[in-house]
Formats: structure tokens, sequence, C-alpha cells
């Protein structure tokens, strides 16, 4: 009984609320702007500066409370994604799961799909693409905006600032476009 | 109703870091919530971007109604941080714009084909999905942050 509700995923009206929680709270501890893209940079400045006047500066003093908040975050995930896990497949729309169907996308077990994350998959060109390619444009590309869906689309947002506006309108276009546009020529067939 | 100062304000970078734990749990916290929230999920965000469901959406409402409201309290209240720095945004420069449009859509198009965006990647890291792989979209994420300091001073901002 308590087991089967720990593990059962939380709805929106609980999670939304606990993200906006967690970017006041940051302020209210340290003043400190809910933000994980910038961990990237500070990751950057701590381990590999080079001659890059972008990652000389004190990352200790500015960064190191977003280290210690990032490793939480993995820590966290590893308390709800491992020991909290979700045990049935995840409860999409129906027309949500008929278009990932149609993309190749069988197995809705899990909180990223069997057949698009694995080592082997990794080892084709496809999903060296997918994997690699993503993860270095989401580094790019947050960088470049100074924020991605928090830093932006949460902190920005809610201080009603206008970068952020067109910040969360781009990545949501492009999102979108590379859903629908780029994503079905990657999943394995 | 101002709260009274205290302490006065410390100099932001470099006094040496306080409350690291505070820190430490507030992500623990937020790691949690990524993932029993199932914000960490692939078939979420694919889900929202492929405009075929409303949780992602709904997701980011009610985290704008409980952050707006609370940032605008601090503000009018002029609160001070538990370190007792005086509560404040720095406001994001505008400039041309460039750069919100262009590593908008660069940042849009990752998420859109790894349906992941950093937070999550991190929670991932910790989840240990695929056998640990999102270790290696991770480490891809630095690169790219990297390659971006390296490029910077010719991009257009």
């Amino acid at each position: 009984m308590i087991e089967e509700l720990l593990h059962r995923p939380w709805p929106w009206y609980v999670t939304g609320p606990l993200v906006g929680l967690v970017a006041v709270g940051l302020l209210v501890i340290g003043n400190k702007p809910f933000g994980v893209s910038s961990s990237l940079r500070h990751l950057c400045a701590a381990f590999a500066p080079g001659d890059v006047a972008y990652f000389r500066y004190d990352w200790r003093g500015v960064g190191l409370w977003n280290l210690a908040f990032i490793v939480g975050v993995v820590v966290g995930g590893f308390v709800g994604g491992v020991l909290l896990a979700n045990l049935h497949p995840i409860a999409i729309t129906p027309a949500a799961q008929a278009s990932l169907t149609t993309l190749g996308i069988h197995d809705f077990a899990g909180l990223v799909p069997r057949e698009l994350f694995s080592w082997r998959v990794l080892s084709t060109l496809k999903g060296f693409v997918m994997i690699v390619g993503g993860g270095f444009l989401i580094g790019f590309g947050t960088a470049y905006a100074g924020g991605c869906t928090s830093g932006h689309g949460i902190t920005g947002l809610a201080d009603l600032q206008l970068p952020s506006l067109i910040t969360v309108l781009s990545f949501f276009a492009a999102g979108a476009a590379a859903s629908f546009l780029l994503l079905p020529f990657l999943v394995p067939r | 109703m101002r709260v009274a100062p205290a302490a006065p304000a410390a100099p932001a970078a470099t006094s040496p870091p306080r409350l690291l734990g505070a820190y430490f749990v507030t992500g623990v916290l937020f790691g949690i919530v990524l993932t029993k929230g199932e914000l960490v999920s692939w078939f979420r965000i694919e889900e929202a971007l492929r405009f075929k469901g409303p949780y992602l959406y709904l997701v980011f409402a009610s985290a704008l109604a409980v952050a707006a409201p609370g940032f605008a309290l601090l503000d009018r209240r002029r609160a001070r941080a538990f370190t007792g720095e005086a509560i404040s945004l720095p406001p994001k420069v505008l400039g041309r714009g460039v750069r919100y449009i262009a590593g908008g859509a660069i940042f849009g198009v990752g998420w859109g084909i790894l349906g992941v965006c950093p937070g999550p990647l991190f929670a991932l890291v910790g989840a240990g999905v695929g056998g640990g792989v999102m270790v290696v979209a991770c480490l891809a994420a630095v690169a790219g942050t990297w390659t971006y300091g390296y490029l910077r001073p010719r991009l257009p901002h």
C-alpha cells in the first residue's frame, strides 16, 4: 500500500509548484538564481579553463553552490529514478503513444526508451548523433543563450524578463521542429 | 512591510561559499521532483514537443504560478537571504537579442533530438538509465559549453 504510493508518479499540480518552490528557495537561502546550465560553465572553468576568457573567473566563489546543487540533482535522480521508480509504463496520452509508436518506439517502460538509450545504440551513427550531438547542442545552445528550461524557462519568466521569453519561444519552436523533422531519422529501425 | 536589514551584504563572489549543504539538499529535492514528476522522462518531453498532451505545459504554468508571485513578494519586501545578502535577480541584457534566438534554437534542436534538458540530464545520470550512457551525453554537453566559450568572441550576441 505505502510501497505502491511511494512508487506512483506525481501529478503536474504537485510537480510544478515544487519546481517553483525550488526557485524561490534558492533565492531565500543565498540569493542564488535557479538554473542548471550554468553548472556546465563552472565545470569547464574548474577542470579545463584553457586559455579561454569565458572560463577565467573565480568559479569557486561564483559557482560552487551551483555544483553542490547539481551533485544533489544526481543523487535525487537516483532516489526518484531508482529507489522510488515508477513500476509501470508511463501514462502519456494515447495520441502521444500513437505518435511515438509511428516513430518506431514500442517499449514505454522506464524514464527513457530502452530502444534509444544504450551503449549499443551509441555505437551506431544514428545513436551517436542523437546522444553526443544532442548533448553537445544542449551545452552549446544553453551557454549561448545564457540559460535553459530552468534559468530562462522558470527563473527568467517568473521575473518577467523579455530575453527569457524570447529564448523560451525559440527553444520550444526548435524543439518541436527537431522532434518532428529530425527525430524520425535518428530512431533505429 | 520591510524586513529589517540584517548583517551587511557580503561581497558576492569573493566570500567563501556558505551553506553548500543547503544547496546540495535543495538539489536532491529538485532531482526527486524531476524524476517523480516525470520531467526527466523522454516520453513526457516528446509528448509535449509533438503537441500530443498538456502535461509539461501544466507543470511550467503551475511552477510559474508559484515562482512569479514568490519572486515579486521577495522583491517588494526587499527580503534578505539567510546569508544576509539582499535578494535581487540580475536583469538579463537584451542587446540585439541574437544570443537568445540563436542560442535558444540550438539548445532546442538538442532538446528535441535527445528529449532531455540540462536538469534531467544530471538526474538521469543518477538514475543510471541505459546502463549509464547518459554520462556520455552529459560530457558532450560540457564539451558544447566549452566550444561556445572558445568561439564566443567570434559569435554575434
